[in-house]
């Protein structure tokens, strides 16, 4: 909290003197998500609107070779008090010096090539509330450095404090049964939050090739739960992180129509025993379909994971297929359906996205995530009761 | 750059982007192009490494996500942001992409043209031919008229408002293209034509792509 507040207030400082070279963009958003079964618990509710709005100030100085940036973001939710919350997405000085990159404050960075599962992106935590689909990230303190040599890009990375997973709270959906309580978080290393985690990569394009390698040293963003029982009575789940070593290799081919891509990781200290996880396939682009200007892509991924039960992870021998929907129209519409099916046991997790610009500046999506027959060792279980659709409207400025 | 957007009712949308390209001795041309509006693309940016006659590198980055993704470059006759301009209408023009034929000549506005009809090599491109307009003066393209996979006349782009920069490169200011099958147009005029501004190889990579602003 102290590192973060101390750039943010460095920056705000900064920030008026250049005042009118700042540029300011961004959104504001109003949502509505509506949910299709009855609640779970009692504490929850049917439907949840929330307001969101993410600014962005940036400023540019020495013809580029030094940006500061300044990205907030809050979001108000009608009833789930966890959901309310904000973050500082992007507090960043990045100064660049010939081949070179250094970035000091807080920022976002993303490993990986497939779309179902994003097993070898490890920098920033999730924002969970924010997005079940786990692609909303939190900001992360950082000190990068990053070259470019012809044998491909390095970064390397010390992250001095970490951030914690964000869970629904009491009344919040959707979320696990019992509920996440981060009061009660927990951590392996004695130093807790303030850990110094370090990770490296290394990215290279061969041709049609595209190869990266990373590896990663420090508390883990994924937490274990463990159950505790509180004064109350109610029985709920304690974050615990575990201090974790990762490689990771993330491997694209892009070959005409067809992109091939893998990722896959061998992580050590979560849990008993070091384990592999895996997400090999492929997305095919169907060029102008039925004569029209429209692009169909077919997407299948394999994922795996070889912790011995499902308890762990709900992708441990699984099937993603999908369809993506590219209208190439002036409103840039979209749409991709996606399903994830267990091989040997009955769970399907569905998910819908489309979205659509009206006018110039403002976008509408649509989400839905179903989970359907999920099975009662599933970690998904707690979550068959909670379909939903979300509407989002969102106003770019 | 900015590109008028015009459907058959009359609907307007507008698009404003820059772009950066380095000529490469031998090979097609790198360049850099960066999105300002509509807005909910500011930012995102696409870098491409074109080659004479292999298909091109492209990686695209999407700033609300910070994702590199590399992506497909074989099919260029898809629109360009939603305009008329296929992505191979846009793309560096070297002359292994076609093959030639001198047609005739013909008066061209004010001016005396050479009409040359050439096909592309690329099986992937959306057209079977294109008829080209040249100026006799100064070899500058004055109308190109794009017939589609049918054989069919399906575009035609014209240019105007051309100046000469450091005395030896003629630029057209403005390109509209209109397509005959939709009534849709696009009208792409560029501004601020800057040359030989010390860009080098360093300047397009993957970390220039995320900074490129």
């Amino acid at each position: 909290m102290r590192l973060r507040g101390l750039t943010a207030m460095l920056l705000f400082a900064a920030l008026p003197v250049f005042a009118d070279d700042v540029e300011i963009s961004g959104y504001v958003s109003a949502q509505n998500r509506y949910f299709v079964q009855q609640e779970l618990d009692s504490r929850q509710h049917g439907n949840y609107v929330s307001l969101a709005a993410e600014p962005e100030f940036y400023l540019e100085k020495n013809a580029g070779n030094d940006v500061f940036r300044f990205k907030p973001f809050v979001r108000l939710d009608q009833y789930d008090s966890k959901r309310t919350h904000a973050d500082v997405r992007e507090a960043s000085w990045l100064h660049v010096s010939g081949n070179s990159e250094w970035l000091v404050g807080v920022s976002k960075e993303y490993w990986g090539v497939t779309e179902s599962v994003h097993l070898v992106d490890i920098i920033n935590q999730t924002d969970l509330v924010e997005n079940p689909d786990g692609e909303q990230k939190l900001g992360q303190p950082m000190l990068k450095f990053s070259t470019v040599q012809d044998w491909g890009i390095v970064d390397l990375f010390v992250m001095p404090w970490f951030r914690e997973r964000t869970f629904a709270g009491k009344e919040g959906r959707p979320r696990s049964s019992p509920r996440v309580d981060s009061s009660l978080t927990e951590y392996d290393s004695g130093s807790e939050q303030h850990h110094v985690d370090v990770a490296a990569r290394w990215i290279n394009s061969y041709g049609d090739w595209d190869i990266g390698l990373s590896g990663f040293y420090g508390t883990s963003r994924d937490p274990d739960f463990i159950p505790k029982v509180k004064s109350s009575g109610e029985v709920v789940l304690a974050p615990f992180y575990p201090v974790i070593g990762q490689i990771g290799l993330d491997i694209q081919a892009t070959k005409g129509d067809w992109l091939w891509k893998l990722e896959t990781i061998y992580r050590n200290g979560q849990g008993e025993e070091n384990y592999i996880a895996a997400d090999a396939g492929f997305e095919y682009t169907l060029v102008g379909v039925a004569g029209t200007q429209a692009d169909v892509g077919l997407l299948l991924e394999y994922l795996y994971d070889d912790r011995s039960k499902s308890i762990v992870s709900p992708f441990d021998d699984d099937i993603f297929a999908g369809m993506r929907l590219t209208l190439n129209d002036a409103q840039s519409t979209e749409l991709l359906f996606g399903v994830v099916q267990d091989r040997h046991e009955s769970s399907r997790f569905f998910n819908l996205e489309a979205s659509r610009r009206l006018g110039e500046s403002f976008v509408l999506s649509i989400q839905g995530r179903f989970w359907n027959n999920i099975a009662r060792d599933d970690p998904l279980y707690s979550l068959r009761d909670d379909d939903y659709i979300e509407i989002d409207l969102k106003r770019y400025f | 750059m900015t590109m008028l957007l015009r459907n058959a009712h009359g609907e307007e949308s507008l698009r404003y982007m820059r772009t950066r390209a380095l000529e490469v001795e031998n090979d097609g041309d790198k360049t850099l192009m960066v999105f300002d509006r509509p807005r909910d693309v500011k930012g995102t940016a696409l870098l491409t490494f074109s080659h004479k006659t292999e298909l091109d590198d492209q990686w695209l980055y999407l700033p609300a996500l910070k994702r590199v993704k590399r992506i497909a470059s074989k099919n260029k006759s898809g629109p360009f942001m939603g305009s008329e301009f296929a992505f191979e209408d846009l793309a560096s023009q070297e002359v292994e992409k076609y093959t030639y034929k001198y047609l005739r000549d013909e008066a061209c506005g004010d001016l005396q043209c050479f009409v040359i009809e050439r096909y592309p090599v690329d099986p992937n491109s959306g057209y079977t031919r294109q008829m080209v307009w040249l100026d006799k003066q100064e070899y500058r393209p004055q109308k190109i008229d794009y017939y589609d996979r049918k054989n069919s006349l399906l575009k035609t782009l014209e240019f105007s408002k051309y100046s000469q920069y450091l005395d030896r490169y003629w630029r057209a200011a403005d390109m509209f293209m209109s397509n005959h099958q939709t009534a849709k147009t696009t009208l792409l005029s560029w501004s601020n034509y800057q040359f030989r501004v010390g860009l080098k190889d360093s300047d397009f990579n993957r970390n220039s792509l995320k900074r490129i602003r």
